[in-house]
């Protein structure tokens, strides 16, 4: 059967990863190669690339670090930040990424998600989704969980299936950053309405959360960090090995 | 066979670049190609592929590469389809009606949907443990352990004697498969880590 699936994301700015501390082995943490070098020796299953530049140059240089990582890191990449138009599929398509995520771009304009889906397949195309409880009920977020756009978060996902995501990446706001477990909550609201892969991310503080995350939601496929990684509060190796002994099937 | 080239079949359909990458990687003296003189002088060709079965095939068609692939079979040179690559080697399938393939191994390309438990998600997206042939050739720098990773809807059924490697999802799916110098892999290899690597690395060793 398929295993789950751990997945570290880097943060990319100008280049550079941001937060990348602490490494083992690695000369220059800040360097998205190395990182993704790094990464890929430990056993990720895959790869999270997130462009949080704004600037022509900056996106320019991103697709640079792109080519380079897929050049030589073999695991499937999923990239995502400023993906505006099916344009944006077609720049990171061709730098080899192989899945590419949507967020603000798909609430301003739902049409690319099926667009893209059409042009690329449905497995090309990963809804990302920032989601904060507001008054009881789960919202959507944009501009990095900086507004508050008024979306029911579970009519999203369902809507972004119907459209042709492939897959959904559910971050909560609420729980990220805080480590001290997935969202278990929301994302098992939102597993219940969709049948697409649901990757998890915010919230894991150690390897006891990825655990409780695979045993409470069977229907996650794969837990998605960043600082516990960067900074090796847990590793990758030992967390597959732990994750492996508590019953869960893992690449090892 | 100029320069032991392995000819990269390039008939418009999906992004080459991991896979001339993952070549690169290996010391493979890779060429992405539609030149027919280019693939009849390599050493051995790579027919890759994704989207639909269909659509391939007509594209291939239209660039007279059918007939050449045909003869490169037929003339003994290694040839390894991957994914969607993979499918178009059998004789038909089943995606969106009934449509014609190349022929090159026994067998036909059919849907998961329907034939495995619909608690179980298509497509068939992930990593995937592999229960494979040592003796193959295509695998001689495998041991212990595999996983590969897989993204497609449809699968080829084919005998037993074709087939090389399997994983289970819900169905024995048929992994990669050989016909003599014709080989498969439904997976990527170009996205399967170190193992993938591994037997890119032993099918451009093919001659």
């Amino acid at each position: 059967m398929i295993t789950k699936r751990i997945i570290p994301c880097l943060d990319v700015r100008d280049g550079r990863v941001v937060k990348g501390t602490n490494f083992e082995n690695v000369k220059d943490v800040a360097d998205p190669v190395e990182m993704a070098r790094f990464y890929n020796k430990s056993g990720a299953d895959e790869l999270v690339f997130y462009d949080i530049t704004a600037t022509f140059d900056g996106r320019r240089i991103f697709t640079d670090v792109l080519k380079r990582v897929a050049g030589e890191v073999f695991i499937p990449l999923t990239v995502g930040g400023g993906i505006n138009g099916l344009d944006d599929f077609d720049r990171v398509l061709k730098c080899g990424a192989d899945k590419v995520s949507v967020n603000s771009g798909a609430v301003k304009n739902p049409r690319l998600i099926e667009d893209a889906a059409k042009l690329y397949g449905d497995q090309c195309v990963v809804l990302s989704m920032d989601v904060k409880r507001v008054g009881g009920k789960f919202h959507v977020f944009t501009r990095g969980g900086r507004d508050d756009i008024g979306i029911d978060a579970i009519e999203w996902a369902k809507a972004g299936e119907e459209r042709g995501a492939g897959e959904l990446v559910v971050n909560s706001i609420d729980t990220d950053g805080v480590r001290r477990g997935f969202d278990i909550e929301m994302l098992s609201a939102i597993a219940q309405v969709t049948s697409v892969p649901i990757i998890a991310s915010g919230g894991a503080g150690n390897m006891r959360h990825f655990a409780e995350l695979f045993k409470a939601l069977p229907k996650v496929d794969a837990g998605l960090a960043a600082g516990i990684f960067h900074s090796g509060v847990v590793t990758i190796p030992s967390l597959k090995q732990y994750l492996s002994e508590n019953g869960i099937e893992m690449r090892m | 066979m100029s320069d032991n080239i392995t000819a990269v079949v390039d008939y418009g359909v999906g992004n080459l670049f991991s896979l001339s990458s993952s070549l690169k990687a290996v010391g493979a003296n890779a060429v992405i190609t539609s030149d027919k003189e280019v693939i009849k002088a390599s050493a051995r060709v790579i027919l890759p592929g994704v989207g639909a079965f269909a659509d391939a095939y007509a594209k291939l068609c239209k660039a007279g590469l059918d007939a050449l692939l045909s003869d490169c079979a037929g003339d003994g040179k290694p040839i390894l389809g991957i994914c969607l690559g993979m499918q178009l080697l059998f004789e038909k399938s089943y995606e969106y009606g009934c449509h014609r393939g190349l022929g090159l191994i026994p067998g036909e390309v059919v849907p998961l949907k329907g034939r495995i438990d619909v608690g179980l998600k298509v497509p068939h997206i992930g990593w995937n443990k592999l229960k494979y042939k040592s003796e193959e050739p295509a695998f001689k720098y495998i041991s212990g352990t595999a996983y590969a990773y897989y993204v497609h809807s449809y699968f080829a059924e084919t005998d037993e004697r074709y087939i090389t490697a399997v994983s289970e999802y819900g169905v024995s799916v048929t992994g990669a498969v050989r016909n003599g110098n014709v080989v498969g892999m439904q997976y990527h290899p170009e996205k399967s880590g170190d193992t993938g690597l591994l037997m890119l690395k032993a099918f451009c060793e093919e001659v």
